[in-house]
């Protein structure tokens, strides 16, 4: 198990340096000297030099991002070009805010996918079957942001019982922050339940089909009890590894559900960056995110190891 | 018993009816038949096809053309899905939209493809350290969440439709790069591969002529299920202003500007949703029903 563990970790490593390179990477794609951009109208040449040494620009690529590095590794992310202020400090202030909805969400599409998926399985080609099919491929396919203007029409616009935008800390009034998280959460979380119904439907099939299942019938348990305790407890190890897998896709999707209910977190702040073009931060972000979805997958990779008995021993 | 005794059939059996041989892409075409889902997808797919290709024969009106007499109507016999809120006919511009969208889905898959399979093939085929380097950067790649990634390359490149089409292809690659080196590694294996490897055929060619004709039934399924995702992420950048740029049409941008008149004229959002979802849902209906029909272990 720590063999395994020392493994992951040494691979994950070179994965994060090669993510720090590719966003570094990001920055030489950018139309025009940043130089420029900073100096503001006047393009005072003696300025856009001072700006040039100050971000080490007018050293070599591999200097330049070895320094970009550097900085990285003591928690210095840059600093905005809008805002002016550090970029890991704006992290840290709206990243709470996406993690917030992220949970909610996550916690919306387990309880409705992981019941719709055993419910599709143990009744299969049923007409709940053939429901949950149609219902999770609809889900599969329905834009998230399409999903959340229709929800404001109808539940905000149509009968007024949430508001239709906006942002309440818990921590203010857990009530009012429920109230405006709610909706977006259900958003984010729909793609996520479909997902997680198809994962666990597959799971659940294969589990059924299992001796110990036919095993734990022949003994008169009740269908209840085969399903719950016997073939869910086996069939929800890929799940909750693949589950740990979605909760990293949540922080994209929160991009376009934040922009749509105006929630002030860590997904607008990257589209508010694109427009002020204010690269240091829309490369925070992508860096952030990188490495909150590795340390995901490694932790999906490991729990997977915890919980299923056969890979205890490796 | 003598040797012509050995050699004469003991029964004589009725010469069994010819069977007509089948190409394996008409069986799939048989199995595919078979799913009905799969046949209604498809036959919505080559409407929304037909319509990007003949929108200016069947549009209304001109998409981009502005009226003030007719603001916000609300959808009727003469404005089937309403105007907008610069007089212009929905129904025109959800069409016309449907151009970007198979545009955006088709080439961000030509590119996810163009770089992919022939980087999979590589690996596969190649193994080593080509195949440890290339599988890095998929790592890499696939470490930053798709609409993460492009959102970013299109802050970086610029908005436009071109851009938001270099980007979802760029970020959709790394999947068809796994997705080729599996069936690759898969396909390598078999006998014939290893027949052509005997009679001296160079390692390029052994890839081109045998082995890649062999990965193509799971990267058509992986290019359906990609065009679906390309067009929701062609929608979502032009959704954000990093797509196709006003006034041209497209369904991610209608449904940005929908969202300020949504208690006036809920039918700026209602209609080009409802083609987005309806066209991706449509892609993975085909996408599903391919899967099953290419896959030869399938039921």
């Amino acid at each position: 198990m720590r063999g395994h563990f020392g493994q992951r970790l040494l691979q994950v490593l070179p994965t994060l340096l090669m993510v720090s390179l590719l966003v570094f990477l990001l920055q030489q794609l950018m139309p025009g000297d940043p130089a420029l951009v900073l100096s503001g109208e006047e393009h005072d040449p003696q300025m856009i030099a001072q700006i040039r040494a100050e971000l080490w620009l007018d050293r070599p690529l591999p200097i330049q991002y070895l320094h970009w590095l550097g900085g990285v590794l003591q928690g210095n992310l840059g600093f905005s070009w809008h805002i002016r202020q550090p970029v890991v400090d704006l992290v840290l202030t709206k990243l709470p805010v996406t993690l917030q909805l992220g949970c909610m969400a996550f916690v919306i599409a387990v309880l409705i996918g992981v019941p719709a998926g055993i419910l599709s399985a143990v009744k299969r080609n049923s007409f709940w079957d053939y429901l949950a099919n149609g219902v999770g491929l609809a889900g599969l396919s329905t834009p998230n942001f399409w999903l959340g203007i229709m929800l404001i029409l109808l539940i905000s616009v149509d009968l007024g019982w949430l508001p239709p935008s906006g942002y309440v800390p818990l921590s203010e009034d857990w009530r009012m922050s429920l109230a405006t998280t709610i909706m977006p959460a259900f958003v984010l979380g729909n793609a996520i339940a479909a997902v997680l119904m198809r994962h666990t439907r597959s799971a659940m099939l294969t589990a059924l089909d299992q001796d110990y299942v036919r095993t734990a019938r022949a003994k008169g348990l009740s269908e209840t009890v085969v399903v719950l305790r016997h073939a869910l407890r086996n069939a929800l190890v890929p799940v909750v590894t693949l589950g740990a897998l979605e909760l990293g896709t949540l922080l994209a999707g929160a991009v376009l559900t934040e922009q749509v209910f105006s929630i002030p977190g860590f997904g607008k702040m990257v589209v508010d960056a694109v427009f002020t073009r204010d690269y240091p931060v829309v490369q925070g972000v992508v860096l952030v995110t990188a490495t909150i979805y590795t340390l995901l997958n490694l932790v999906a990779d490991l729990l997977y190891v915890l919980i299923n008995p056969r890979m205890r021993g490796a | 018993m003598s040797a012509t005794a050995l050699s004469a059939p003991l029964v004589k059996t009725p010469a069994a009816p010819a069977v007509p041989s089948q190409s394996p892409a008409r069986l799939a075409w048989r199995r595919f038949r078979k799913r009905p889902a799969a046949l209604i997808g498809l036959g919505v797919v080559v409407v929304f096809v037909l319509a990007a290709i003949f929108a200016p024969e069947l549009a209304p009106s001109d998409p981009v053309k502005t009226s003030w007499t007719a603001i916000r109507k609300a959808p009727s016999a003469l404005y089937w899905m309403g105007t907008d809120e610069n007089g212009r006919d929905v129904l025109s511009r959800v069409i016309f939209g449907a151009r970007a969208s198979m545009l955006a889905g088709v080439i961000a898959v030509a590119i996810a493809a163009g770089i992919g399979v022939p980087a999979g093939l590589l690996a596969g085929f190649a193994g080593g350290w080509i195949d440890t380097v290339l599988s890095r950067i998929v790592d890499t790649m696939l470490a930053v969440p798709n609409l993460i990634l492009a959102i970013a390359l299109a802050a970086f490149l610029g908005p436009s439709l071109e851009n938001a089409m270099i980007a979802i292809g760029i970020t959709a690659a790394p999947i068809f790069m796994r997705v080729s080196r599996g069936a690759t590694l898969d396909a390598a294996t078999n006998d014939y591969v290893e027949a052509a490897r005997a009679l001296g055929n160079p390692g390029w060619r052994v890839a081109i002529r045998h082995v890649l004709p062999n990965i193509v039934p799971p990267v058509l399924v992986q290019s359906t299920l990609t065009i679906a995702q390309a067009i929701i992420a062609e929608a979502a950048l032009s959704f954000l202003g990093l797509g196709q740029q006003p006034p041209a049409p497209s369904w991610g941008s209608m449904l940005n500007a929908a969202q300020r008149f949504l208690e006036q004229a809920p039918w700026l959002a209602i209609f080009p949703g409802a083609a987005i979802f309806l066209c991706v849902m449509s892609f993975n209906l085909v996408g599903d029903g391919l899967r099953d029909a290419l896959d030869p272990r399938g039921k």
